[in-house]
């Protein structure tokens, strides 16, 4: 550190008239800076992007060949199971393990002392959730229409339906996430435990892991009132419709999906409004 | 700012943790320009005053003005005229320098040149290094540079060299030096005395939440005025004579000694020695 002739020069101006920047560029900037940290960051690509496809790639070369009598294979089924698996992976276990360690090694407590506005913060977040979640999707469908011949939709019904599932499904999992990022003492210490768990529970009962018509009605039902298997379910009517003789009912209950999905955004968003916090709790 | 105002006032500050008080009733001025030392123990409530000043927390008493706003109830533009560097504060590993301090000066409506800032913490060769590979003296110097990127015209440096090497604090308290001549305001914590006598124009001692002492560096705790031991080499022993008035006894032995005396020493309470006996109890 030397005190070169650039100091000299350094005299404190008068800013207070200048205007502060716009809460959309400095939302933009934090999305690039979000989505450079993540995509450099070989822990959260391997655990959160390539996990759902090393799971697919497994997952169908074990059980992929059976047909089910609906006219899709298992794989078919998987495709479209881990595409909701790896939405919620990309935002709710995204979100909640790197806030919490964010506010433990107290970026968001810097982050609060500059005159960022709160919104770009999470400007920026969602910016790098919707990003790692198309990407994710574009993987898996790159991987069921390679090795388990995947047709993919034609119709623009089938592909609004996956556009309002996929916004809404990465809403309510993101505001979970951000709500879960308060709830483990130490990111380092319990974080999977108390963040990535019941995630990975979830994924066995709602339809990622496990075909849901093989998993036992009582655990249907409590995976019902969770958004995974939602998300899941929706998925899979754009994907393989052809199976919906596999579903509970035999119907693929857009209506439903639709008002569980938009009533955890709203859960999600007063999660979050009432317990984030910017610094943690040893801090005070 | 006014340029008569001060740029931190405090009148009678106090926070309470769950009853217990942690500052209980802190007067504090500190004029525009001006470098200020918080000094005192751990837990003597001097990360509470400067947070409470920094805005991060809420005060339990006592009227706060910080550049002439409530830290409290201030908003974006007021952030953007202050500067925090924290105490701890490590993230983003795999960005580079130059993202992180370029993504930070987008926070503010006239930031200073990233690379001129990076430049003044000394770490240009490192601009293009990711965070994680930077030793513990570059990452806290980043930490000075994000505190810096906006430009303020106050800054917060919370125990700023705690881990440098002595060459890095002295290099660093030249930025300080810089930072102050260009009318910066400082209000910094620290463990180390040498570092406050160097930097301070003043500073004040905190105890169990309370000031016990301001001043500057040369006068704390009247050590300008406390009597003074003078020592000189008298044939073969050492003769030494405490005194409130050293510049008589010098002369006497001047004129004594016609001309040098052999081995003279004035000497007063080290700052240490006053701020050991202020924080010890005795004050």
């Amino acid at each position: 550190m030397t005190a070169t002739t650039s100091t000299e020069t350094y005299i404190v101006t008068d800013t207070s008239r200048t205007p502060l920047p716009s809460v959309w560029r400095v939302g933009w900037s934090r999305g690039q800076v979000e989505l450079k940290a993540f995509f450099r960051e070989r822990q959260a690509v391997v655990f959160i992007l390539a996990m759902p496809a090393v799971m697919l790639v497994l997952l169908g070369a074990i059980f992929g060949g059976e047909h089910t009598g609906s006219g899709a294979t298992i794989g078919d089924i998987y495709v479209a199971g881990l595409i909701g698996g790896g939405v919620m992976a990309t935002s709710y276990q995204n979100l909640g393990m790197s806030i919490a360690f964010e506010r433990e090694r107290f970026t968001l407590k810097r982050l609060r002392g500059t005159p960022m506005p709160a919104a770009a913060y999470f400007g920026g977040k969602i910016i790098q959730v919707i990003v790692a979640a198309i990407a994710e999707v574009a993987v898996l469908l790159i991987i069921g229409v390679a090795f388990y011949h995947l047709q993919l939709p034609t119709s623009g019904t089938a592909w609004w339906t996956f556009t309002w599932v996929f916004v809404l499904g990465v809403a309510a999992c993101s505001l979970l996430g951000i709500a879960a990022s308060s709830l483990p003492r130490s990111a380092a210490r319990n974080g999977v435990a108390v963040i990535t768990l019941p995630f990975v529970v979830l994924q066995f009962i709602s339809g990622v892991y496990v075909p849901f018509f093989l998993v036992p009605a009582w655990l249907r039902g409590i995976a019902s009132v969770f958004p995974l298997e939602w998300m899941c379910r929706g998925m899979r009517s754009v994907f393989v419709p052809q199976a919906v003789t596999l579903e509970p009912g035999h119907s693929w209950q857009h209506g439903q999906t639709a008002l569980v999905l938009s009533a955890w955004v709203v859960a999600g968003l007063v999660l979050c409004l009432t317990t984030f916090r910017w610094q943690n709790r040893q801090d005070r | 700012m006014n340029a008569t105002s001060p740029a931190v006032r405090a009148r009678g500050l106090r926070k309470n943790y769950g009853g217990v008080p942690a500052v209980s009733g802190i007067d504090l001025e500190i004029a525009p320009g001006e470098v200020f030392a918080l000094l005192g123990p751990n837990g003597a409530g001097k990360t509470t005053t400067v947070e409470i000043l920094e805005g991060y927390r809420d005060r339990d008493g006592g009227e706060v003005s910080v550049l002439d706003e409530d830290p409290q109830r201030a908003g974006r533009a007021w952030r953007a005229r202050i500067g925090i560097v924290l105490q701890l504060a490590s993230d983003a590993p795999e960005l580079t320098v130059a993202e992180m301090v370029g993504n930070f000066a987008g926070f503010y409506p006239s930031p200073r040149r990233p690379a001129e800032v990076i430049d003044l913490v000394g770490l240009t060769d490192k601009a293009r290094a990711r965070i994680r590979t930077l030793s513990g003296g570059q990452q806290r110097r980043l930490d000075v540079a994000l505190g810096l990127i906006g430009g303020p015209e106050l800054l917060f440096l919370d125990e700023p060299t705690t881990g440098f090497d002595p060459e890095a604090r002295r290099a660093f308290w030249d930025v300080i030096r810089a930072l102050s001549g260009g009318g910066v305001t400082v209000l910094l914590t620290t463990h180390y005395l040498d570092e406050a006598a160097a930097l301070a124009d003043r500073v004040a001692v905190l105890r169990d939440g309370l000031i016990v002492a301001e001043g500057r560096p040369a006068d704390l705790g009247g050590r300008s005025v406390a009597e003074a031991i003078v020592s000189w080499q008298d044939r073969d022993s050492t003769r030494s004579m405490r005194t409130a008035e050293p510049t008589r006894v010098v002369a006497g032995l001047a004129a004594r000694y016609g001309g040098e005396v052999p081995g003279l020493t004035v000497t007063r309470p080290s700052l240490e020695d006053v701020y050991l006996e202020l924080i010890g109890g005795r004050s």
